[in-house]
């Protein structure tokens, strides 16, 4: 059921917000033992409020525009009362006592917030493998990964447990584990969306994204939670005039990123590409192909400069003040810090808060961080040049189908280039969405992106809507029935 | 050679230098003063508080610092317990950082030598959480952490190695707090307001830094120890090594780590929650325009318009307080030059002995008023008003009777009478030994209880003697 059909049923009283989180708390129940998205589930709490939804429909008051839709948050987004756990050993048991600005947006609009989904330590991987709380698994194919880091709220939507989520996306965990599960993953502008309350990675590139199956519901969850005034210090929706609505598809001219279909990118995913370019021209639009050289750079400067802003925010974590309590029998504040640290964070954490400590270390601060932020801009100037000539890019959301659980994990570099082509237009701080275009191999899910010029959110999002009207967007709607 | 590190806290402000818990966290119950954002709760980030930047920029302009034009934070990263974020927003002045000031230079007397030290920087960051040791820092086996001053916005002036002696460290940052109070930004007299971090060096050593002065008055006491210990060990045919060491406030000594430290990477990078801060050419115009006067002018118009010795002004001047209590005395109509002998000879002396400072001159400058305008109408003695002051800021008030002077001659000529019917040989004598005549002074002094003027009493004592 579309969001708005939600919302409609519970303002005129033909369904009840109880009986509409009863339904999906139901579906958690028969289908997550399976697959494992959620971290926490808050049954009582999510029917208290939706009791509270009901009252204040029945005494004439509107509750807003998301009245009584169970919404699931990646478990690195604060939620007050919740547990934050970022799915890692070192805050497990720690209990957030705020809201993150997003989440109050979407209690203020009258959502419900259901649980806390899975992720990878710190939304550092690309599979939910790297969970310290066991891995999700794919909807579509229970051996598969369902990506991530964002793979627990992929999931939950793909499978039908709520028709929206919220994730983060820093090098493509929105739209990875979007293109994985088969639904719409969008990671907006940098900035359009508060910070505030999402555990930092690398605060330079990361956003809130969300996730849903049908195009039109993330129009609404976007209209919720973008900034007006917002306590994101980076927040850049006072820089940029407001966008124009989104003209249609006929005479956009649409630029294919050449480099994303190099070798690496399987034949499945570039036949579902050439797929969608037909229906894009069928709608009146033009596609042509661009070269963006610089994004040969894109993926080890996002390294760099994630694994450095990582490693400085993830100091925090020493067991002194919530998490991991320190031990007291520790001789000195460094043997207590290791302890805590060494026994707290996983393997992938502690190898990137290692190359992170490396890169900003004094000497090779010039070589590493600098020349990354240098790569950085240039890759930024040519998106953004390129969003001159083209209203929209495209490009593949991932150059592969979901893979087998436990395949790349040995391998970290295989890992990482499932990145490839999500990451670049986190450097250059661009809308991408992620549509669920059609299925590849083994009948899996293939995501292809759309991409826009900075705060042209509603674009990419219109340009899905239009092409899920054609019936252009093969998974639109179509969750996975594991019950 | 010593060059010193100062940290002022913005005290002006009211909230906290990236979140609004409030900045006065003093007489607070431990960690009550505190949000997700000062205590580094996941999720939480850093909101510029504007005014702090200004403030810092006023401190700029007042050391002839200038200012850049556009400045960013920095991370500096060190795992301490004091650390909510184990890093601390500051600002860097290498590798593309631009602090909010560099350059400058701030004039103090030396005597009757004024002299210049160079101003390396002027920046702004957070404060650290405070630790709080059960005993002292050698021998507590635990301490505790309050983060209430976690995040309260610091300013750290950072001078090149100019400063030749401990002495000269004192007057610097006597100088400089009064900078900082005639600008209004730093209640110098609170608690840990105004910290010292120093460099030592002799005679071509090693660098040795001193931290954790937290009291200004300690500067010139941790500088000496350092000193001292420096030039036995070189005596001794010893080296300094090059070394972090802390000041312990209870013993009064420095104390060198209890383990061996590392030398540290701070890992500097650009502070990815904070855009970097353009500082507008018009926002400085204003500052510069709304500058109060500062210490060196106050002094300037002091010798111009009291009429003050340049050492006199400089002295008044190194303290707004003080300067501003002698400034109410001129007003309330006091002699200026006599009323800057009594500020500067008796009142700051009284204060030293009654353990009090400027701040509580505030109070009692009424009262110091009033005794000195005594003096200076002649209506007491020098002496009695000297012995009043003392009474008046040890004991926080003047007694209920102030002694009224003797002036009757015909009461003082008895006096003298009496002294002299007591003293016959003393008096025989006194014609022709000074000294006698001074015993028999201080006769009738004592019988007055020092309520004469003693060259009066001479002429009596004198009359007496010729009268015979």
């Amino acid at each position: 059921m579309k969001v708005a059909d939600v919302v409609k049923s519970v303002k005129s009283g033909e369904k009840s917000a109880v009986e509409v989180v009863q339904e999906y708390l139901g579906v958690i129940k028969r289908v997550d033992p399976k697959v494992h998205a959620f971290l926490y589930v808050d049954e009582a709490g999510s029917l208290s409020r939706a009791r509270e939804i009901d009252e204040e429909i029945k005494s004439g008051r509107d509750p807003g525009p998301l009245a009584g839709v169970p919404v699931a948050v990646k478990d690195n987004i604060a939620v007050k009362g919740m547990p934050l756990t970022c799915a890692s050993r070192i805050l497990e048991g720690y209990v957030s006592p705020y809201d993150a600005t997003a989440v109050s947006r979407l209690k203020a609009a009258g959502a419900i917030v259901i649980g806390k989904t899975n992720l990878d330590e710190f939304a550092m991987g690309s599979s939910t493998e790297y969970s310290a709380f066991g891995p999700s698994k794919n909807p579509r194919d229970l051996s598969r990964v369902p990506g991530g880091s964002s793979g627990g709220s992929g999931a939950a939507v793909a499978s039908g447990m709520v028709p929206l989520a919220l994730g983060s996306d820093t090098g493509g965990s929105v739209r990875c584990p979007a293109s994985f599960t088969g639904v719409y993953g969008l990671k907006p502008t940098y900035g359009l969306v508060s910070r505030y309350g999402l555990v930092s990675f690398a605060n330079s590139i990361e956003v809130i994204g969300g996730f849903s199956a049908w195009a039109e519901d993330l129009s609404l969850l976007f209209s919720v939670i973008r900034n007006t005034d917002s306590p994101d210090p980076m927040d850049q929706t006072t820089v940029f005039s407001s966008p124009l609505a989104f003209p249609g598809l006929r005479g956009i001219r649409v630029g294919l990123i050449k480099e994303t279909l190099a070798e690496g990118t399987s034949e499945d995913v570039i036949s579902v590409i050439d797929r969608l370019i037909s229906k894009l021209v069928e709608a009146g639009a033009t596609v042509e192909e661009v070269s963006l050289p610089s994004l040969e750079l894109a993926l080890p400067s996002y390294y760099l400069l994630a694994c450095a802003e990582a490693s400085s925010n993830l100091a925090r974590y020493d067991g002194i003040r919530y998490g991991k309590p320190c031990p007291l029998e520790a001789r000195n504040w460094n043997e207590a810090f290791s302890e805590v640290r060494g026994t707290g964070f996983g393997p992938e954490v502690k190898r990137r808060i290692m190359m992170g400590s490396f890169v900003l270390s004094s000497g090779y601060y010039d070589a590493y961080y600098l020349k990354a932020a240098a790569a950085r801009k240039k890759i930024r100037e040519e998106v953004l040049k390129a969003l001159k000539g083209y209203q929209l890019l495209m490009a593949p959301t991932n150059p592969v189908v979901a893979p087998k659980l436990g395949e790349k994990t040995s391998d970290p570099l295989s890992m990482y280039m499932l990145d490839l082509d999500t990451v670049p237009f986190n450097l250059a701080g661009v809308p991408a969405l992620s549509l669920p275009a059609g299925k590849g191999a083994y009948g899996l899910p293939v995501g292809v992106q759309l991409v826009g010029a900075p705060l042209m959110d509603d674009w990419v999002i219109g340009a899905a809507k239009e092409l899920e009207g054609m019936g252009a967007v093969e998974l639109a709607g179509e969750v996975a029935r594991l019950e | 050679m010593i060059g010193l590190e100062v940290h002022a806290q913005l005290t002006s402000l009211k909230s906290k230098l990236f979140c609004s818990c409030p900045a006065d966290y003093r007489e607070l119950q431990p960690n009550t003063a505190v949000c997700d954002v000062c205590l580094g709760l996941p999720g939480s980030l850093p909101r510029l508080n504007g005014r702090a930047v200004e403030e810092v920029l006023k401190i700029a302009l007042a050391l002839h610092s200038k200012p850049a034009e556009k400045t960013l934070f920095y991370r500096k990263h060190y795992f301490y317990p004091d650390m909510a974020k184990n890093f601390q927003i500051s600002q860097y002045d290498r590798g593309g950082g631009v602090t909010i000031a560099s350059g400058g230079y701030m004039d103090f007397n030396l005597g009757q030598d004024v002299k210049r030290v160079r101003i390396r920087r002027v920046q702004l960051e957070e404060d650290v959480a405070k630790i709080v040791y059960p005993s002292s820092l050698m021998t507590s086996d635990y301490v505790l952490v309050d983060y209430n001053r976690a995040g309260v916005a610091l300013c750290e002036m950072v001078t090149e190695p100019d400063i030749s002696s401990p002495r000269e460290a004192r007057l610097f940052i006597e100088k400089y707090s009064s900078i900082l109070e005639h600008l209004g930004v730093t209640d110098t007299d609170l608690e840990g307001s105004l910290r010292v971090d120093a460099n030592v060096s002799i005679d071509g050593g090693e660098r040795v830094e001193l931290k954790n002065i937290n009291s200004p008055k300690d500067v010139e006491k941790a500088l000496n120890y350092e000193v001292q210990r420096q030039a036995m060990i070189v005596e001794r045919g010893g080296k300094i090594e090059m070394q972090t060491r802390h000041w312990d406030e209870v013993n009064k000594v420095t104390v060198a780590p209890r383990f061996k430290e590392e030398e540290e990477d701070y890992r500097y990078f650009p502070e990815p929650d904070l855009p970097p801060i353009r500082i507008d050419p018009n926002t400085l115009k204003r500052l510069a325009a709304q500058l109060p006067e500062l210490p060196d002018q106050r002094a300037e118009r002091f010798i111009r318009q009291y009429g003050l010795t340049a050492y006199q002004a400089s002295v008044l001047v190194s303290d707004k307080h003080l300067a501003d209590c002698y400034e109410r005395s001129v007003q309330a109509g006091l002699k200026a030059g006599d009323a800057a002998d009594w500020f500067m000879n008796e009142v700051l002396g009284d204060l030293s002995d009654a353990k009090k400072g400027t701040k509580d001159l505030i109070a009692l400058t009424d009262d110091v008023i009033k005794v000195v305008e005594m003096v200076q109408r002649n209506e007491i003695t020098g002496k009695m008003g000297k012995r009043l002051l003392k009474q008046l800021i040890i004991g926080g008030r003047l007694p209920e009777e102030v002694p009224r002077p003797i002036r009757d001659e015909e009461t003082l000529r008895q006096l003298v009478a009496e002294v002299i019917r007591d003293n016959p040989d003393v008096y025989e004598k006194a014609k022709t030994d000074p000294n006698a005549i001074n015993f028999l002074i201080g006769q009738v002094m004592k019988k007055t209880r020092g309520r004469a003027d003693p060259q009066k009493i001479l002429d009596l004592v004198r009359a007496a003697l010729s009268a015979v």
